[in-house]
């Protein structure tokens, strides 16, 4: 490891560390927002749920590379747009979190949507109030392998040459040269790690009635 | 991009289309087998010792944030010098391609195994099966599911990886998108996505296919319709098979 070279490079380290921070907590969110009403309506409907569940898998069949490059001509953006990056991660993230929200809400138990209605909630305060915020353990376990996954497949966009961590991983190829990588590396777990621990203690904070274990 | 693929020029010779498909399936294939051979036994061994479960949750998670580009240039760099030949790049892909091959194949082995109803193993035994032929006969054949989804997984996997690995010179399908973009030629880039998105939905339909063959249906419920004495039908569910992983 070359430290002097890393000192020296530390502002633009920053620069593409936070594009890469960018790249992968947006598709995160709006893949959430986008999930919730299509994960519901799964749930809602033993007709759509094979549906959007076959559509969701098929979605993620397509390989990152590929879908960075049939974006533009889909969305009429340029290459080089990181709105294409910001689109095919939401998509991925979309597919593998319909399932999950449609599954959170099938394992609510009954007895629980029951009460809630005997208690005089409306369907939708009873979504709302009951249904998500129980469900919310299982969406989180599913959010923290999105947001994983999301942080590793935006590194592949250096390939197209769009700045984020990964540029670091094909500067270190140009050069011959390991610091940039085991840096981009190293930064990329970090970065995956905090995620994940904030999503966890999201899910801690938004569900105060669960037991206090640790999860392995 | 509909004119690259029916120029008859790209479909012939040594980077012609027909060659890269089959660059692209051969390394899938061999990473998958290497993957399998790995995986496998190792989840069955987990499975039912119940010996070193704490690697697998662990693995899992870990090897899903390691970035598959860092480590092909890592180790393309560590490797190629010691190979002066092809093998510089092949050697390195293909040890990328099975370090994430062999995490969804060894937890769904494992949670297979796992899975399997234990009366089913009770009965088995109760009717004077030994260990090793409840092992083949009843614990492998209830947990195939989970298992070919996991292979699923990891064939997906392996396909998009092996796309980036063009990158580093490996041959296949990827080095239309990676040459396509040292050219500035876009339309090449997007016959070569289009064809490595159908290469790998072709793959998830082959092994859902497999899957639904090879399965028996009283695990899957597919074909079992339960009628009462009624005479009412009772529908049969659909399993849910996990497919994004």
């Amino acid at each position: 490891m070359n430290f002097e070279w890393l000192g020296r490079q530390f502002d633009n380290i920053v620069f593409l560390l936070g594009w890469h921070v960018l790249l992968a907590v947006t598709p995160l969110i709006l893949g959430l927002l986008i999930a919730l009403p299509l994960g519901w309506w799964a749930h809602r409907s033993r007709r759509i749920y094979p549906f959007l569940v076959g559509v969701a898998g098929l979605l993620y069949t397509v390989p990152s590379l590929a879908l960075f490059v049939l974006l533009p001509v889909i969305l009429g953006t340029k290459i080089l747009d990181p709105l294409n990056i910001v689109a095919a991660l939401t998509i991925y993230t979309v597919a593998l979190l319909v399932r999950v929200v449609a599954d959170a809400l099938d394992s609510v138990p009954q007895d629980t949507v029951q009460a809630a209605k005997a208690m005089g909630y409306r369907a939708y305060q009873s979504l709302l109030k009951v249904e998500l915020p129980v469900g919310v353990p299982v969406i989180s376990a599913g959010l923290r392998v999105a947001a994983v996954s999301n942080v590793s497949l935006v590194s592949v966009a250096a390939l197209l040459g769009i700045p984020q961590l990964g540029s670091l991983f094909t500067q270190g190829f140009q050069l011959r040269f390991f610091t940039p990588i085991i840096a981009g590396i190293v930064l990329c777990v970090v970065l995956a790690m905090i995620l994940d621990g904030l999503i966890i203690l999201l899910n801690r904070w938004l569900t105060p009635w669960t037991p206090k274990v640790v999860a392995s | 991009m509909i004119n690259y693929l029916f120029d008859p020029a790209h479909w012939s010779g040594a980077d012609g289309i027909p060659t890269l498909i089959g660059e692209h399936l051969i390394y899938s294939l061999i990473a998958l087998a290497i993957a399998a051979v790995i995986a496998v036994p190792l989840g069955i061994y987990i499975g039912v010792t119940g010996k070193g479960v704490f690697m697998i949750a662990g693995l899992a998670n870990a090897l899903r944030a390691l970035p598959s580009v860092g480590l092909l240039i890592l180790l393309v760099l560590l490797i190629s010098p010691a190979f002066p030949s092809k093998m510089g790049y092949i050697l390195p892909s293909l040890i990328v391609l099975v370090l994430l091959a062999v995490p969804p194949i060894l937890t769904n082995t494992y949670a297979g195994v796992r899975a399997v109803d234990a009366a089913a193993v009770d009965a088995a035994r109760g009717m004077g099966f030994r260990t090793m032929k409840i092992l083949t006969d009843v614990q492998l054949p209830c947990s195939l599911p989970l298992m070919l989804s996991g292979v699923r997984s990891a064939l997906l996997q392996i396909i998009s990886t092996a796309t980036i690995a063009a990158y580093i010179s490996l041959g296949g399908l990827g080095r239309l998108l990676i040459d396509g973009k040292a050219q500035n030629d876009y339309s090449q880039m997007v016959a070569g996505a289009v064809l490595v998105a159908l290469l790998a939905l072709f793959f998830d339909q082959l092994l859902a296919f497999i899957t639904r063959r090879v399965v028996s249906p009283g695990l899957t419920r597919r074909t079992v319709k339960a009628t009462l004495p009624s005479g009412e039908v009772i529908p049969s569910e659909t399993a849910k098979t996990p497919t994004a992983v």
